[in-house]
């Protein structure tokens, strides 16, 4: 569903090169459940980004869903991330002004939904992440696990055929991270395709796929 | 996105920055506010002096004796002619010219009038009774009969002059000497103050061949004519003027001008300033939004992370550049909102503190303002909204 090949990243500072990701070859198929795995700067998560569709390849082409989609215009590429690819962040990246139930119908406010069924669709997300009795709590309202959790309800809300994280547990405690993770699993189990990038090495096993990076290129890939 | 949520979105995002809204709202507000109170005062003073010389009586046509145009050349100045009188036959002969309501012709003076002993200097006006209505005079007693032909002596004082020679109120029908020759008091004007420099509160009105003998002269000071519409003063204004040039043996000496083309040269010339004081007003407008641009900059930055968790759920530049920009259209319409509410109550302020002032907002103004303000805001925006569409959105949210 994925497949990468000869992908690299190049950064420019100043007159240095920077060579992120080195002709990464990757195939990743539907339904997979995979951590990727590796010191900083190894270039785990410019990988992401780029699976992503956040940064565009020097090289290489990236098929999603047997598509290029680095050769897409920029509103086309929205639309792909939009519909088709879900992000969690290590710092949940919640709107503040908007209540947990708001944040959820962000992406389908830009899709354009009408309001009828947004607000179904996000009573039925909020119930899956048994939040429902904090809808209308703002985010600093909420603990940081719950936060996490409405976090993934918004990136899950159009069924995105893959849910990409970054270090979806870095910010949380072991109780509440394990929550996370089961919700993660539990995503994985109903068919979505679950990328983890992260340092946490308990995290990082419990994958059925385990890829390991270092300096930009994958050197290891275990299952 | 449709862009009814991105109102609703952008309209939230206006409301939760509470104080940096009314800021903005107060920059715009105050901006829009001097365009609609400073037209106001500009459009008041047009419309004192309009309604100052519509009180000197409507589709007024004056002729004076001789020629004012230095246009065309006036072939009696080559050879030492002065030009012929205005005589009351002149004014006859315009009576019945088409177009023509009334007329009145007009010697004005300065004599002696006596009454009771007390004396003083009064100016005089010689006319029939048709300048009463033509000049807008009204009368608070009596009345003014004088006719073009020969007339019993009575006169007609001013409110203020009737005061002073008669401070017991009873001037009606009292006798008075001006100059050598005695008067009947036949009416008393009602006050109407002063216009156009001047005062009818202190002036006598006595028949016109009264007024010819007692200033010893046949010539006209000037005739007064009224034309039954404004369309028709131009048809009158030109027969009057080959009327009388074939009276005065094919020479055209005399000047015949209207209220009206004065009146629009006022008008012209107030219309203009009240175009250049707004204009000055603008430029409050202008700086309103550079503040905005200023402002939305800073907002732009500070909310990078949401701009790139926008970008992350899928937002396309050109929503991202629509949220900012129906932002700065909030506060921009809010703001000519608010500064047309206090516009309106500066002008309301004016006309209570001059009440002589008609400073009402002429329509236009408040429409520019408004017009002015969201264009002011839509181009302030725009810098700031293309920064954070092109923002790059893995930069962005590595920033917290």
């Amino acid at each position: 569903m994925i497949e990468l090949s000869g992908i690299s990243r190049i950064f420019t500072m100043g007159d240095q090169e920077v060579r992120a990701l080195n002709r990464i070859n990757l195939r990743i198929g539907p339904g997979e459940y995979l951590s990727v795995m590796g010191p900083s700067g190894s270039g785990k998560s410019t990988l992401l980004n780029i699976i992503g569709l956040l940064d565009l390849p020097t090289h290489g082409t990236y098929r999603l869903e047997s598509r290029d989609v680095t050769a897409l215009s920029e509103a086309e590429q929205a639309k792909v991330r939009r519909e088709r690819i879900g992000f969690i962040f290590q710092s949940f990246h919640l709107v503040p002004r908007l209540t947990a139930a708001e944040n959820i119908e962000l992406p389908l406010i830009l899709e354009g939904l009408p309001p009828a069924e947004r607000q179904a669709r996000v009573q039925a997300a909020l119930q899956q992440i048994d939040l429902s009795d904090r809808a209308h709590h703002r985010p600093a309202e909420l603990s940081g696990g719950q936060r996490q959790r409405v976090a993934i309800a918004r990136a899950t809300i159009l069924n995105p055929a893959v849910l990409l994280a970054d270090e979806p547990t870095g910010n949380l405690d072991h109780k509440t991270g394990a929550e996370v993770v089961a919700l993660l699993e539990k995503l994985h189990h109903a068919g979505t395709t679950v990328i983890v990038v992260t340092h946490d090495r308990e995290l990082g096993g419990r994958a059925h796929r385990r890829i390991q990076m270092r300096d930009g290129e994958i050197v290891g890939d275990e299952s | 996105m449709v862009l009814k949520d991105a109102l609703t979105l952008s309209y939230r995002t206006v409301v939760s920055y509470r104080l940096r809204a009314l800021l903005i709202l107060l920059a715009m507000a105050l901006g829009v506010a001097a365009v609609v109170v400073l037209t106001a005062l500009g459009d008041g003073a047009r419309r004192f002096v309009v309604s100052q010389f519509a009180s000197l009586g409507t589709n007024l046509i004056i002729v004076l004796p001789g020629r004012a145009e230095t246009s065309g050349g006036f072939p009696g100045a080559l050879v030492g002619q002065t030009p012929r009188d205005l005589t009351l036959d002149d004014a006859a002969s315009l009576a019945t010219l088409r177009g023509v309501m009334r007329y009145a012709p007009l010697n004005v003076g300065a004599s002696e009038i006596s009454a009771g002993g007390r004396l003083r200097e009064v100016t005089v006006l010689g006319s029939t009774a048709e300048l009463i209505p033509i000049r807008n005079m009204k009368f608070a007693q009596g009345r003014f009969t004088a006719g073009s032909g020969p007339n019993p002596a009575e006169i007609v004082l001013g409110s203020a002059l009737a005061r002073e020679l008669f401070p017991a109120g009873d001037a009606m029908g009292q006798r008075l000497r001006l100059g050598d020759r005695r008067f009947r008091v036949t009416g008393v004007l009602a006050s109407q103050g002063e216009s156009m420099g001047f005062n009818t509160d202190e002036i006598a009105v006595i028949p016109i061949d009264h007024a010819q003998s007692l200033l010893n002269t046949q010539s006209l000071f000037r005739i007064l004519i009224e034309a039954q519409s404004r369309s028709m003063i131009e048809p009158v204004k030109a027969a009057i003027r080959s009327t009388l040039t074939v009276r005065h043996d094919g020479e055209e000496d005399v000047t015949v001008i209207t209220q009206d083309a004065v009146l629009s040269t006022f008008d012209r010339i107030f219309r203009a300033l009240t175009f250049a004081v707004s204009g000055i007003a603008a430029i409050s407008l202008a700086v309103a939004g550079i503040l905005v641009m200023n402002v939305m900059l800073v907002a732009v930055s500070q909310r990078t992370a949401e701009i790139g968790l926008l970008k992350a759920l899928g937002a396309t530049r050109q929503d991202i550049k629509r949220l900012f920009l129906l932002e700065t259209l909030w506060l921009a319409l809010a703001g000519a909102g608010v500064g047309i509410a206090l516009g309106y109550a500066g002008s309301l302020g004016l006309r209570l503190a001059y009440p002589q002032l008609p400073a009402y907002p002429p329509a236009w103004a408040s429409l520019a303002a408004i017009a002015t303000a969201i264009l002011t805001g839509i181009a302030a925006s725009l810098l700031p909204a293309s920064r954070a569409a092109r923002l790059n959105p893995v930069l962005a949210l590595s920033k917290r």
